[in-house]
This record gives C-alpha cells, sequence and structure tokens, in this order.
C-alpha cells in the first residue's frame, strides 16, 4: 500500500477534528456570501442633497419633486440661503447642493434657458461623482420635459440633437449581484486556500512533529501531495456551497456549465495551495506565514480586477495582473456565468493556469527540505 | 549505498565540526568530536544544556548537515546514506513531537505505517512499554501525562525495529519512577541487539550505561566506562560539612590544599589540590574521604576545560 494513502488518512483526521476549520470551512462562505455582496453595491443611494431654493415657483417645486422621488436623493436642507446650505456640507451633513437661481421659472420661459449652480462635496469621491451625474440627468430629463410640454412642435428641432441609449449586453438589467457574487466566491476560495495550506507544514514545524516525519522514509513528494490533496477537495467542497448560495439567495445559475467552472477551479487551487505550501516551507513560524500570505492576499485581491477594471490600471500594473491568479479565475468566471462561454473559449487562461500550477508546486517540493 | 563491514562499532563518528551563524557570531556547536559507539551497547552522551549534545543527534539521524568531518550510522555514511539511514533508525526528540490531536493508537498506526509494517508485527518488541499506554490507546496523545507521552514516543520509535535508537533527553521533566522504568526498559531493548544513544543532562543516569561520554561546549572531555571514569580520577575528594554551609563554602576556598569546592546536596565537596599533603581540616567541620562520582569527575574535567 502506498504511504500516500495513510498520510492522507491522517491529515483528514486531523482536519476533521479542528472545529476551527470546519467553522472557517462552512459558514464563513456563508456569511461572506450574504453580507459582502450587499456591502458591494456600486449603486449610490441616499446621497444627501441640500437645496437653496430662490425661486419658489411651480417651475422650480416640480424640479425638487422629480428629484427627492428619484430614491437616490435626501433632501436633507431645504432654504432660501446658500450659507446655511454650505454648512450641511460643513457639517458633512449634505454632499450636494442644487441652487435654483431668482428667476428660475420665468427665465426658462422669457429666454428659454436658465442657469443652475451644483456644489459638491469632494470627500467621498464615489459618492460626489456618481450624485452629481445623476443630477445632472435629472435635470436634462426635466429640461427635456420642459420642451415637449412648452415649445410648439414646430420649433423642436431647429437644434440637432443627439441621444445615445444603450443595452447592456450579458446583464441586460445591470444587476450588480451578476458579478460581484461570482468574484467573491473566488476571493473567498483564495483565502480559505491559501491560509489553510501556508499555516499547515508551519504547524508541524511549531509543535516539532516535522521532526519526527524527517526522520522516516516518506518522500517529500508524498508528503506535500498529503498536504495538498485534503485542501483540494475541501475548495471544491467550498465552491460548490458557495455556488448553492448563489443560486439559493441570488437566483444566480452560470450560464455556461458548471463542468468548466470546477475544471478551472481544479487547476486554480493547485496553484493557490501551492503558494501556500511554499510559504509554509520558508516561513519559520506561523505568525511569518500568516503574514506572508496576507500581504499577497490583498495584492491578489486588490488587483483582482473585482472592485477595480484592469484595464484602467497603468500599463505595470497591468503586467502584474498578469502573474496573479485571482486575477484570471475573475475574469473565467465571469465569462462563464454571465456570458456562457465554454472550455474551449477559456483554454488560454486554463493553460497559463496550468503552468502556474506546476511551476509552483515543483518548487514547494524543492524547497521542503528533510535535512537543513 | 556501499555498506561499509563494521561489525563492531553501530556508530562511528570522526572529526565531526558544525557551527552556526547567527548575524555575525559564530557558534561552535560541536568542535572536532570523534568517538564510536558499539553494536548492542548502551552509550551514553552526558553534558549540560547548550553542550551540542541536540546538535550531535541531529547530525546522526540525518537531520542536520555538518561542515567537516564524518559520521556513519549502522554502516552508513550519513552524507549520503541518509536514505538507508532513515530506515533503520529511530528517533526520539527531547520535544514530545508526535501528533497530538491524533490518539496513541492512531500515531503507532501511522508510524508503523510509514514504515511499511504494522503494530502486530513488531508487537513483541514494545510490548514492555505500550501495554502500559494500551488503557488510553484511543485517547488523544496531548491529553497524556508527561511518562506516558514518554512511552508513547518510544514506541513510535521503535516500530520498525530499528538497528539503532537515538533518545535525545528521554528523561528530562519526567518523575523518577518513571525514569526508573524507563531505563529498565532500555537495558530490555539492548538486550535485542538494539544499539541505543541516549543523551541526558542527570549524572545518575550515567551510571546505567555501558560508556559514556562527557560532552561540554561542543567538546568531548573524556569517554570511558562509568566505573573507570571514577576510578581513573586521580584526585581525592572529601566531603564537608557544619552548621553555616555558606560562610564553610567561602572559607574552605583559603585553605591551602583546597584545589575547588562546590555545594553538592547536603555536603560540599573539596577538590584537594594534587601533591598537597593530607588534609587538616578545622576544628566544628566533619569531614570524610569519599570515592568521586562521575558528577565530581565531570565538574572536574569542566574547570580543566575552561582553563
Amino acid at each position: 500500500m502506498s504511504p500516500l494513502k495513510y498520510i492522507l488518512q491522517k491529515e483528514f483526521k486531523q482536519i476533521f477534528r479542528d472545529p476551527a476549520i470546519i467553522r472557517v470551512i462552512f459558514i464563513l462562505p456563508i456569511i461572506q456570501l450574504i453580507i459582502l455582496p450587499l456591502a458591494a453595491d456600486y449603486e449610490i443611494k441616499n446621497i444627501n442633497i441640500a437645496i437653496v431654493d430662490r425661486d419658489h415657483s411651480p417651475s422650480s417645486n416640480r424640479l425638487i419633486h422629480t428629484i427627492t422621488s428619484s430614491n437616490y436623493f435626501r433632501l436633507v436642507e431645504y432654504s432660501s440661503d446658500f450659507n446655511k446650505a454650505m454648512q450641511g456640507i460643513d457639517n458633512d451633513k449634505a454632499d450636494l447642493i442644487l441652487e435654483l437661481p431668482r428667476g428660475f421659472e420665468s427665465e426658462l420661459y422669457a429666454q428659454k434657458e436658465t442657469k443652475v449652480f451644483l456644489a459638491v462635496n469632494a470627500i467621498n469621491g464615489v459618492k460626489a461623482n456618481l450624485g452629481a451625474t445623476y443630477l445632472r440627468n435629472i435635470v436634462q430629463n426635466f429640461n427635456n420635459d420642459f420642451r415637449i410640454s412648452v415649445l410648439t412642435p414646430g420649433r423642436f428641432n431647429d437644434l440637432p440633437v443627439i441621444e445615445t441609449t444603450s443595452s447592456n449586453w450579458y446583464n441586460p438589467r445591470m444587476n450588480y449581484t451578476f458579478f460581484m457574487v461570482p468574484g467573491i466566491l473566488v476571493l473567498l476560495i483564495t483565502m480559505i486556500g491559501l491560509n489553510l495550506s501556508a499555516i499547515n507544514i508551519v504547524r508541524e514545524k511549531e509543535i516539532g512533529t516535522i521532526e519526527q516525519i524527517n526522520v522516516t522514509p516518506i518522500r517529500k513528494t508524498h508528503f506535500i501531495l498529503g498536504k495538498l490533496i485534503p485542501f483540494w477537495i475541501l475548495g471544491l467542497v467550498v465552491i460548490t456551497i458557495g455556488f448553492l448560495i448563489a443560486w439559493l439567495v441570488y437566483g444566480i445559475i452560470p450560464l455556461g456549465s458548471y463542468l468548466t467552472i470546477y475544471v478551472f477551479a481544479a487547476v486554480y487551487l493547485l496553484v493557490i495551495l501551492g503558494l501556500g505550501l511554499l510559504i509554509s516551507t520558508y516561513a519559520e513560524n506561523q505568525q511569518q506565514a500568516m503574514l506572508i500570505s496576507f500581504f499577497l492576499l490583498m495584492i491578489f485581491i486588490l488587483m483582482g480586477g473585482l472592485y477595480t477594471s484592469i484595464d484602467s490600471m497603468p500599463e505595470w500594473a497591468q503586467w502584474i495582473t498578469r502573474f496573479n491568479p485571482v486575477a484570471y479565475f475573475i475574469e473565467v468566471m465571469r465569462r462563464v456565468v454571465l456570458k456562457g462561454s465554454g472550455l474551449a473559449d477559456i483554454r488560454q487562461p486554463l493553460l497559463i493556469m496550468f503552468c502556474f500550477a506546476v511551476a509552483i508546486n515543483y518548487w514547494a517540493v524543492l524547497s521542503y527540505r528533510k535535512r537543513s | 549505498m556501499e555498506k561499509f563491514v563494521s561489525d563492531k562499532a553501530a556508530i562511528v563518528v570522526s572529526s565531526v565540526s558544525k557551527s552556526y551563524t547567527t548575524g555575525k557570531t559564530v557558534v561552535k556547536a560541536l568542535d572536532d568530536i570523534s568517538f564510536e559507539v558499539e553494536r548492542g551497547s548502551l552509550f551514553g552522551l552526558i553534558g549540560p544544556d547548550g553542550a551540542g549534545k541536540t546538535t550531535l543527534f541531529r547530525i546522526l539521524t540525518s537531520l542536520l548537515l555538518f561542515d567537516k568531518g564524518q559520521a556513519m550510522v549502522d554502516g552508513f555514511d550519513v552524507t549520503t546514506g541518509y536514505k538507508a539511514i532513515r530506515k533503520r533508525i529511530g528517533y526520539m526528540p527531547g520535544r514530545f513531537s508526535l501528533y497530538t490531536d491524533l490518539t496513541v493508537q492512531e500515531n503507532l498506526n501511522f508510524f508503523a505505517s510509514i514504515f511499511e509494517t504494522t503494530i502486530e508485527e513488531n508487537y513483541d518488541l514494545i510490548k514492555a512499554i505500550y501495554a502500559q499506554i494500551e488503557p488510553f490507546k484511543d485517547r488523544r496523545a496531548g491529553k497524556l501525562s508527561g511518562g506516558m507521552k514518554q512511552k508513547l514516543a518510544l514506541s513510535c520509535a521503535l516500530i520498525h525495529r530499528p538497528s539503532v535508537l537515538f533518545l535525545d533527553e528521554p528523561t528530562t521533566g519526567v518523575d523518577a519512577v518513571s525514569r526508573k522504568e524507563f531505563w529498565d526498559m532500555l537495558q530490555t531493548l539492548k538486550q535485542e541487539g538494539i544499539t541505543i544513544l541516549v543523551s541526558t543532562p542527570y549524572m545518575d543516569e550515567a551510571n546505567l550505561c555501558d560508556k559514556v561520554a562527557l560532552i561540554q561546549a561542543g567538546k568531548i572531555l573524556g569517554i570511558n566506562t562509568p566505573a573507570n571514569i571514577t576510578q581513573q580520577f586521580p584526585k581525592t575528594i572529601y566531603q564537608v560539612r557544619n552548621n553555616h554551609m555558606h560562610a564553610l563554602l567561602q572559607e574552605a576556598k583559603q585553605w591551602p590544599f583546597t584545589e575547588q569546592i562546590y555545594p553538592f546536596g547536603e555536603y560540599h565537596h573539596v577538590v584537594i589540590r594534587p601533591g598537597a599533603a593530607e588534609p587538616v581540616f578545622p576544628p566544628g567541620i566533619e569531614a570524610g574521604r569519599i570515592h568521586p562520582g562521575i558528577e565530581d569527575v565531570f565538574i572536574d574535567l569542566m574547570r580543566d576545560h575552561e582553563q
């Protein structure tokens, strides 16, 4: 009988006897997948707006009503004094100020044009930017409606107008959970896989069992495989749990086949676990291993294309992402889940992952030394 | 792998040196060590903490590479024949290093199976030891008492019937009764033809070895049978005592015949300067000549070595 079988037996016993590992594997994905996508919503709601209305006319009222009924804005200050509104920004109570000047309505009717003033609190850049854009859209719509209702049809098209309409392919309703949840699932198995494998050999070093193992005729490859295989299986279990939650909670069913995802995930996990074991063979204690894997995770996640688009990074950063396994998996995941890509479509990233897996695990076996 | 035919020596160490570099300082853990251990004998390495005992063990068990010299275990060179050596040695590190989250039986089974053997096959060898912990075979190893951990570790080191057994401070932190039991077991294993190299900081255990090597600061101070070591000690030793032991220690240093004095249990031991006349002790002091023990020899050798 191969010694590998006994090593695997031992590893599985140890894993299932460690209540912390079981908790990490089953509870962590459930909580993360339910909470994180809600927090990672890109749509900005609850933008606090202060309106300075110097006109108090039916038209200004209608515009204010349109704004507040849009669900995006929350009216926190309504006055005719700009300084009061500015105070709202100073106190961080308001994100935007919209000022409607005196004569807003009369100018609109008499001169067919008027101006409104928009002030943005740029401390929270994303909120300010999006808020201003939303508001501009609303004002523009208001403008169009006004033209239709007031101006005579004959003079309507005096000025050429280009209007853009867009349709969102692969995610028609731009449901953010469709691209966030699969991405978060990738981060999740990366975190679990990297941390568990990084700690494992180090723990044997810390409690001294590695000494006892090293004087036995166990082969290095068997030892490393014995560490790799259990976590590989656990990783696939975590993905399965993740997809179950994605389906039950968010109704996400990949457009492509699960098989495609599992094939890629199987190779991907070998890369992540191999990396963890590599850290493990170099680190001397669990603290070192945790710090290194945490550092790598930060880079993997922030440069993985989940939160920020890789295409908008500077070129050198894009080069780094080519060595980031997370970036490959997130891209593949989205392609399969949203676009329905098959194995043939993802063969290039799959091949790259395979090369990573071979190289990293070979390195891990080499760097694990039974003698010092 | 060429096997060196040597029926007499199971372990041959010749001129082995090993130093560690920490920062800019180089510490010599082993300095030109040489000795031989006869096949089937019980050899003791006696020395204080930090003497280099564990380093030597790790070299002989193929865990550590060394700088200079040559070492052979059971006919195989430690550097080149480590694969063969790992199949035929048993090692019990100073620190308990079995899996604490596995049960007694699982640990034993695991180590048996990675040596491609079974508990049943070699049960007769470990029976005397394992029988004592067998009632607790379903208990996690981490929950065992110190003495029981020791027995489990010894069982695991023996389960593949090694020809050479390395025990690094096996009795440190173990109670007196378990210590005695443990040494009785070693005598039994010797009968089975297993060569045993054991290290200990306890001098009283030295008397139970066939041969001892006194080791201090990476150097071997002397190798002999315990009886010869004490018999060949050339100096005379008196034990002295009075009501003011602390003052006596200071006072005795001034006596003309005193070469060295140190506390030893209820007495102080006074080593007489070679060539000095028959010592005459001041009144009020209870004094008597004694046979030197291994400890006395060791303390004397250490002192010579330091000078």
